[in-house]
């Protein structure tokens, strides 16, 4: 009797132990780090924990552009994961990379029934080659938005953000005026100062379309009105309106915000979360779209995050199982609420806004805000300048630009001297980028 | 006539040295070569389509003024660090030497900087010298602005030198000692007897007798903050403000991994490693001439 027991035991055990080896694994590289980071994995054990056929293995590569480094060095190792989220930087290194399952394709292939009309077009097309195809899938997504301290506006008199650049300078003299030592804090990163200040004032960046048209694009933002507004910043820097904020400096702009220090400051709604949970106590704020030049005239911003791209090479089996986790974390219901609840990420689609919507997320006093993020997005009908930025080594570009701006705003060079440098040493990169890729056309 | 031990069957030598010929090549020779062919062509990041271009990638590296400023700024770099640390050891190494009250903790304890990790020395050094919160922000207290390394690049330079330097100094101080112990204590007692000062005594016999330790510090020192010192600029500085501490090693990673240029990235590479040749092989030609070892 006893012996019967125990071989029911074994076996049971034998069999259950071979129904989890029959689970069919694939693997999962992910950029983000922290507690970003952990969200994705906790996505991860959650759709491994919905169903019993497929197990993802999830690995975080400690950033993103870490995560485009290894999966890089892993394909040309043939060793490549099944998907891979990479930042928008990298959209077009992948695009030509001609190692990646094309997003749309993988879905009729698999099944995977994806509304692509449902994605804003802010964000679908900023991922989508110039002809509208999807070549990946939109995750994690969110857009610049401006933090203001309500408290310190109150100061001068005004209970609303301001909405053009002209109004937000006469604001900071105002602020100065009533004893805020630092209205707006600032740094040299290119997404907030150029990229989106470009695409929510129809400028454009660069020719063709800012690169969708080919990859013989040139840079231009050394003669647009790009030149005036970072005139202005120097300007506010030197009147001790605005002050710049890294960490090297030892505050970034969302700590000199969230400690009260700095009245203002533009950035990733990415970070509502973070200032919620990191601010000073008394501290009164909200978001708002960020300035622009003519209120009348607002396009939409440009979306920043991470798609995620399925790789070539892998076996039918595999193919199988990515595409249930892709389902699992592209829907409303198991992904982009989880991703919008567990950050401050936006809703990809218009089913996964509305959803959350329905559900009253956004009246929740800790979200309260975060659907500004959505309404700049949305702000226009997409167009070529606002589309996004489709540019070779676009990575580089930034890096010149960000150190000429070092420059500039520390003095050491005129505005005009610093963007052309920028521009020239940009092009430089470009044309670089178009003789590595001679004879691939950009899809 | 000079006595060889040598092996009659050649076969059998070969086999024995084959293992490290094999690791030799493959984690040297290979990579080198590989790098080498990448800097005469044009790479695709995913690999594929290799275009030959010559001298295309040298001539891009050599015609672009921020390379030179980033030449200028790694040997300034090298130098200043090298003597910094070096003098720092040789002074603590030679009073230890002295066995004064408690120099078994000093012998322990200078050594453990180079224990640590290059990027954990940047980040220790981030928050110490960090202008707004850091130990050094009193300064800025009493002189405000007047250390800011995240603005100004002469801050920002000298914050790495330091970083270096400190990392370094631990290493140094170990052989720096093992040297001087390696005295004869009679040298610097007869010296002592006939009356030369602690300090004279220093001078004229210790650090003369511990060059060929020097010699062989000062090659290490340098080559080290050549390529070695990427861990501390990534975390410190990231090569800014403006391009103030871009060094070489920072710049091939920077060209190479985020912008994903990597036949400009292999370029550099070999020019660098053709520049730690070069200073290695001036250094013993000539250097190692004047050094009496005996």
């Amino acid at each position: 009797m006893k012996r019967s027991i125990l071989v029911a035991a074994m076996t049971m055990t034998t069999l259950a132990g071979a129904a989890a080896q029959e689970r069919t694994k694939f693997e999962f590289w992910y950029g983000l780090t922290g507690d970003l980071g952990e969200v994705v994995a906790n996505h991860c054990k959650l759709f491994n924990e919905s169903q019993t056929k497929y197990e993802a293995v999830c690995t975080g590569q400690g950033g993103y552009d870490k995560a485009e480094q290894n999966t890089i060095a892993a394909y040309r190792a043939k060793q490549q994961p099944t998907i891979v989220q990479i930042y928008d930087a990298g959209t077009l290194n992948f695009m030509l990379s001609g190692a990646i399952y094309k997003a749309n394709q993988f879905d009729k292939d698999y099944g995977l029934n994806v509304d692509w009309k449902s994605y804003f077009p802010g964000i679908a097309n900023y991922y989508a080659t110039a002809g509208g195809e999807m070549w990946s899938f939109p995750y994690n997504s969110s857009t610049a938005v401006f933090y203001w301290n309500k408290d310190a506006w109150a100061k001068i008199g005004k209970n609303e953000a301001p909405k053009t650049w002209a109004e937000f300078a006469d604001d900071l003299k105002a602020l100065k005026a009533a004893g805020v030592e630092c209205g707006f804090a600032l740094d040299g990163d290119t997404w907030m100062n150029l990229e989106q200040f470009s695409a929510t004032n129809n400028i454009p960046i660069a020719t063709q379309d800012n690169g969708y048209g080919g990859l013989s694009a040139e840079l231009v933002f050394n003669k647009t009105a790009y030149v005036d507004h970072m005139k202005n910043y120097k300007a506010w820097l030197d009147a001790g309106y605005a002050r710049i904020q890294t960490t090297q400096v030892g505050k970034n702009l969302v700590q000199a915000f969230a400690d009260g220090s700095c009245a203002s400051t533009i950035t990733s709604i990415a970070n509502h979360g973070t200032v919620k949970n990191t601010q000073v106590p008394d501290l009164k704020w909200d978001v708002a779209m960020i300035p622009v030049l003519d209120a009348a005239k607002r396009t939409n911003s440009l979306v920043g995050g991470a798609s995620l791209w399925v790789m070539q090479g892998k076996s039918k089996e595999e193919y199988e199982a990515a595409a249930a986790f892709l389902k699992y974390v592209t829907s409303p219901e198991t992904g982009e609420k989880y991703i919008v609840k567990n950050t401050g990420y936006i809703p990809v689609t218009v089913k996964g806004f509305e959803l959350l919507k329905s559900e009253g997320f956004y009246q929740d006093p800790k979200m309260a805000g975060r659907e500004v993020a959505i309404a700049s997005l949305t702000a226009s009908a997409v167009g070529p300048n606002s589309r996004g930025i489709r540019l070779g080594n676009f990575t580089s570009i930034r890096s010149e630009l960000r150190s000429e701006l070092e420059a500039v705003f520390t003095g050491q060079k005129d505005v005009q001297a610093g963007l052309d440098a920028a521009v020239e040493r940009g092009d430089q990169i470009l044309r670089r980028y178009e003789q590595t890729y001679k004879g691939a056309a950009l899809p | 006539m000079e006595k060889r031990a040598t092996f009659s069957n050649l076969w059998l030598a070969a086999a024995f040295i084959a293992p490290q010929m094999l690791l030799v090549f493959v984690f040297f020779y290979w990579p080198t070569g590989e790098a080498l062919y990448w800097a005469v062509t044009l790479e695709p990041p995913f690999g594929g389509s290799n275009e030959w271009v010559g001298w295309l990638n040298f001539e891009t590296v050599f015609s672009d003024p921020k390379y030179w400023n980033s030449v200028r700024i790694s040997i300034a770099f090298a130098g200043l660090a090298t003597v910094l640390s070096l003098v720092i050891a040789a002074m603590l190494a030679l009073f230890v030497d002295r066995r004064l009250p408690g120099h078994q903790l000093y012998k322990f304890t200078f050594f453990l900087p180079y224990a640590l990790a290059a990027p954990s020395v940047g980040l220790a050094f981030r928050f110490i010298f960090s202008p707004d919160a850091g130990f050094v922000s009193a300064i800025n207290r009493v002189w405000p602005n007047l250390w800011n390394p995240a603005l100004d690049g002469w801050d920002a330079f000298l914050l790495i030198v330091f970083a270096q330097s400190w990392k370094m100094v631990g290493y140094n101080f170990i052989f720096f000692l093992a040297a001087l112990q390696s005295i004869p204590r009679s040298v610097t007692e007869a010296g002592a007897m006939d009356g030369a000062s602690v300090l004279r005594r220093m001078w004229d016999i210790q650090l003369p007798l511990i060059a060929p330790t020097l010699f062989f510090l000062v090659i290490i020192n340098i080559t080290d903050s050549f390529v070695d010192s990427f861990g501390i600029v990534d975390v410190t500085t990231s090569g800014g403000p403006a391009r103030a501490t871009d060094l070489m090693v920072y710049k091939i990673y920077f060209d190479g991994f985020e912008g994903k240029d990597y036949s400009l990235a292999a370029a550099q590479s070999i020019v660098l490693m053709l520049l730690i040749i070069a200073l290695t092989f001036i250094q013993f030609r000539f250097v190692e001439r004047r050094i009496h070892y005996s």
